[in-house]
């Protein structure tokens, strides 16, 4: 092993190269897989034929959540509620079918535990710093708000995995995005991942893995990390990393797949070895102002159209590169919006606060301080809150949590995608206004024609309670 | 996999920039289960487009795309639709990591090529003038000029082969995975006591 020094990203690497190719191909072991209905269908079925087993079933979690409807999954006597849609039916069966068959946990529909797979790893301790996590899913980057180093990987891939544990992958290069300074107030982790993506662009972070440093994430929330890693794959890269520390540890700590005893001690005195060493050399270093950023939102169809709630619409001819002012038409074209226009004279139809950026506790409370007390405008048709998992309900549910969004006038679902990427019922209709706390505000992402703003979970509950788009500033003093 | 070594012949230009996977194949159709037959799909929201290019009479194997070409999703569903409508070569100034390396996955290539090279090519393309790729010698031909490009020799050979890498990991290295668990669990056994 050399005694340069070496970022986190290269000691990750390093520890899980089974073999190594002259041109730089590494044969990577895979610490960690998560398994969902959608992704792993042919995968499963290409094993059987082949009849291959699962190398390593105990290092693999299957829980089902793209297609999952969001409504009660259990009717008043108990019974499961069948599945309207048979297509995501018999998706959801073979999952549930394969899962057993193959010799994988599985963390089913009714289980308290069952959640969308970025929310339930970290949850259950089941992704851990310092491993190689990968999912059929590119939000799998999430988990690099722990420090571990986890991707998303197709189909071909995902069974690749369950017959070998490993991935013949390249090395990518390394960029720092450090964020210093202090952050505004009603600033939050969405809002400096949608600064970073705005800065760097949508293309920004192509062959890099991220690693987030400086005072604002070292001071960062674990919760608030997995969002912001969560939004990795938004700027280009497959992987974000934030160094575990003291927090990281104090949030795992005790969840029940993570380690016990004095193998809970050898793990923390690896993962805290594995910090970027002094002296370290970044390909890329991104330096970005923590004061500069404002509470943020979309206005476009790429999550690089970043501006701040207190901005307008941009003009198209404002961008330099003729390439990006004939997409910038398009977009406005798509979203409905005229240059010019003050982003808080927007108003908007539907409100999703859930997905695997912004489903967790402190989302869920920080979207309630908002709505506490109000109620969403009547010019808002539907405004859902879809918790990220079952735990995270029953949490939200012991802080009252529930009763403040129902009171408000919020629908209160059950865990999974839901309206995030339009694979079940819950769907933007097309032309209707969605602030969402989602990842992706592509054309059609949360429907056809459907039109996204990307917000946090504050700023979507002021876009409910206001009946358009709004600065949560206005909503919630400073001293509350 | 089918092998690839040469393709030859007109291709599509399609220059728009971030066509995300989205675009390439809509969330709604991940339900269908296969992995054949999917070029009914691609591009589905788009396919009304007046002057779409890609349509499922599609007879070239050559697309040349706009930058940032199939960022966004994992969805290995976008090279499966775009394989099926008999494109075997992406080439744009850059792709989403994941697309790019799903399309080796299926016996297609992408080439990444810089920002005039691929305007010259959208050109070429749009005059129905014929391109020449040649894995081997990693050269992308046309209107005269000969553009060479990068690729891991690993990727390529095992793409000029039709090599399937499930099968060369279990085939070649089953023993170095065991070799490496075994020297896994003497120094992370926490990686291995871990009940999930």
């Amino acid at each position: 092993m050399s005694t340069k020094p070496r970022t986190l990203y290269e000691k990750i690497w390093d520890a899980h190269v089974v073999d190594r190719r002259d041109d730089g191909t590494c044969l990577i072991y895979i610490d960690r897989h998560l398994v969902h209905e959608v992704t792993s269908p042919q995968a499963f079925e290409a094993l059987r034929l082949a009849g291959r087993t699962v190398r390593r079933p105990d290092l693999t979690l299957a829980v089902p959540d793209h297609n999952l409807p969001t409504t009660p999954r259990v009717d008043a006597a108990g019974a499961r509620v069948p599945i309207a849609d048979m297509e995501s039916a018999q998706q959801l069966a073979a999952l549930e079918a394969n899962a057993p068959s193959f010799g994988i946990r599985y963390i089913g529909a009714t289980d308290a535990a069952q959640g969308i797979v970025h929310v339930v790893g970290p949850e259950q301790g089941f992704s851990l710093p310092g491993t190689t996590i990968v999912c059929g899913d590119s939000h799998t980057a999430c988990h690099g708000g722990i420090g571990a180093l986890a991707f998303g990987i197709g189909t071909s891939e995902v069974e690749h995995v369950l017959a070998t544990q490993t991935l013949l992958l390249q090395q990518s290069k390394t960029m720092e995005v450090r964020v210093e300074g202090t952050l505004g107030f009603g600033v939050s982790p969405k809002d400096v991942i949608l600064h970073i993506i705005g800065v760097i662009g949508a293309a920004g972070g192509t062959g890099y893995v991220i690693e987030y440093t400086g005072n604002v994430f070292r001071e960062m929330s674990v919760e608030g990390r997995l969002t912001v890693s969560n939004m990795s794959i938004e700027g280009g890269a497959r992987a974000g990393l934030v160094a575990a520390d003291d927090l990281t540890f104090a949030y795992l700590e005790g969840r029940p797949m993570a380690p016990k005893g004095a193998d809970w001690d050898a793990a923390v005195a690896w993962w805290r070895s594995l910090a970027t060493d002094p002296g370290a050399v970044y390909d890329k270093v991104v330096t970005i102002d923590a004061g500069d950023i404002a509470p943020s939102l979309t206005w476009g169809t790429s999550p690089e159209d970043v501006v701040a709630i207190t901005g307008a619409v941009p003009d198209p001819m404002s961008f330099a590169d003729p390439s990006k002012q004939e997409a910038a038409k398009k977009s406005l074209a798509y979203m409905g919006l005229t240059p010019g226009t003050r982003m808080q004279d927007v108003p908007v139809d539907s409100i999703f606060i859930g997905s695997c950026t912004n489903s967790r506790i402190e989302d869920l409370r920080a979207a309630a301080a908002v709505a506490r007390g109000r109620h969403v405008a009547a010019n808002v048709r539907q405004a859902l809150v879809v918790p990220g998992s079952g735990l995270v309900k029953r949490q939200a549910e012991a802080e009252g949590l529930d009763r403040i969004f129902i009171d408000a006038g919020f629908e209160w679902r059950e865990p999974g995608c839901s309206m995030c990427l339009a694979m079940n019922p819950d769907k933007v209709p097309p032309g209707d206004r969605c602030a969402s706390t989602s990842n992706r505000n592509f054309v059609g992402r949360q429907g056809p024609g459907a039109r996204t703003h990307l917000v946090s979970p504050a700023m979507a509950a002021a876009a409910a309670v206001t009946g358009h788009l709004a600065d949560v500033r206005e909503l919630v003093g400073e001293a509350a | 996999m089918k092998p690839l070594s040469t393709v030859t012949g007109q291709a599509i230009s399609l220059r728009e920039a971030d066509v995300d996977t989205d675009i390439i194949y809509p969330a709604r159709f991940l339900l269908v289960t296969e992995k054949k037959g999917l070029g009914a799909y691609a591009f589905a929201d788009r396919r009304a487009t007046p002057g779409f290019p890609i349509g499922e009479d599609n007879d070239r194997g050559i697309l040349i795309a706009g930058p940032n070409f199939g960022c966004g999703s994992s969805r290995e569903q976008a090279p499966w639709a775009i394989g099926d409508l008999g494109i075997r070569v992406v080439i744009a100034e850059s792709f989403g990591e994941i697309f790019y390396g799903n399309c080796f996955r299926n016996g297609m290539l992408p080439i990444r090529l810089d920002a005039a090279q691929v305007a010259a090519l959208h050109d070429v393309a749009e005059a129905g003038g014929t391109i020449d790729v040649d894995l081997a010698a990693r050269t992308v031909s046309a209107a005269g000029d000969v553009l060479p490009f990068d690729i891991a020799d690993d990727r390529r050979e095992a793409l000029l082969n039709g090599w399937n890498d499930t099968l060369r990991i279990l085939a070649l290295h089953q023993d170095d995975v065991s070799r490496f668990e075994a020297a896994q669990r003497r120094a992370a056994p926490w990686l291995w006591t871990a009940r999930i």
